[in-house]
């Protein structure tokens, strides 16, 4: 930031350093992923609202909506917001063992922090693999 | 909301402790922080739960949904899952808007747009799960 200093004279002063200097560590992910996940999955749950409504109000709409999620788009939001729901999941309970003031130190928290992200791989596939297998 | 630069009568006549009271939590403000944790806590078991009845669903007519949730088990976690859902999810969208929509009246208007989505939402969902179901 340019300004002057007390003879008048201008001078550069530094600024302290923002996000986009630090080289992103995981813990900084996750914790973005989080909440964008949490965004994402509110936009998700219009999709909820949309079956349950139609659900209740006729056989078309019903019929409307479950070709929808069956179509390529529909798989795709389904498969999105399947994997943000256990993401988003699995790091709440993480946060849910920080508010119990536990695995606050650094190896502790990047462990825990790949174990989520193996989890939601290991789980969303999980879910998929059965699900399709059920379809 | 006071405006510090020019205050009214009001905040003129009131003590510094008084006007602190006016604006802070009021001894309330851990209670946000506790219904996401407490909401989040419920999730836990009723996201699994939900996923599982996913699967089973996969491909099912309307008539298997009516079966389904004229359980009233299955109606009464489906109920608790919309409730402590759409809960979390005006309370984590809240403090989303509130970091970074800086502007004060944007800020009100998001928060307050949010939470009539939330409460329509859900009010769509349990009519519905209800109608269905019973």
């Amino acid at each position: 930031m340019v300004a002057r200093n007390t003879d008048g004279k201008l001078v550069r002063r530094p600024l302290s350093p923002h996000l986009q200097v630090y080289r992103w560590p995981l813990s900084m992910a996750l914790s973005i992923s989080h909440r964008i996940t949490g965004v994402g999955l509110s936009v998700g749950t219009i999709l909820l609202t949309w079956w349950l409504v139609a659900a209740a109000t006729s056989d078309e709409a019903f019929n409307h909506v479950q070709w929808f999620l069956g179509s390529v788009i529909g798989l795709i939001l389904l498969f999105g917001w399947s994997a943000a729901l256990i993401f988003h999941f699995f790091t709440g309970i993480r946060h849910l063992v920080w508010d119990m003031v536990l695995g606050f130190e650094k190896p502790e928290y990047t462990a825990s922090g790949w174990a989520t992200i193996i989890a939601t791989v290991i789980l969303t596939v999980v879910v998929w693999v059965v699900g399709l297998a059920t379809w | 909301m006071a405006d510090t630069r020019n205050p009214s009568h009001v905040d003129m006549l009131r003590s510094p402790l008084g006007r602190a009271r006016g604006l802070g939590s009021a001894r309330a403000g851990a209670a946000q922080w506790w219904g996401t944790r407490l909401t989040s806590l419920a999730l836990v078991p009723l996201t699994l739960w939900f996923i599982c009845s996913v699967i089973r669903l996969t491909g099912a007519s309307r008539e298997d949904v009516a079966i389904w949730l004229g359980s009233p088990m299955v109606m009464a976690l489906m109920l608790a899952l919309i409730i402590a859902t759409f809960h979390h999810m005006a309370s984590g969208l809240q403090i989303v808007i509130e970091d970074y929509v800086h502007h004060e009246n944007t800020r009100l208007a998001g928060v307050l747009l949010i939470k009539a989505a939330c409460v329509i939402m859900a009010l769509a969902c349990v009519v519905s799960v209800l109608r269905v179901g019973l």
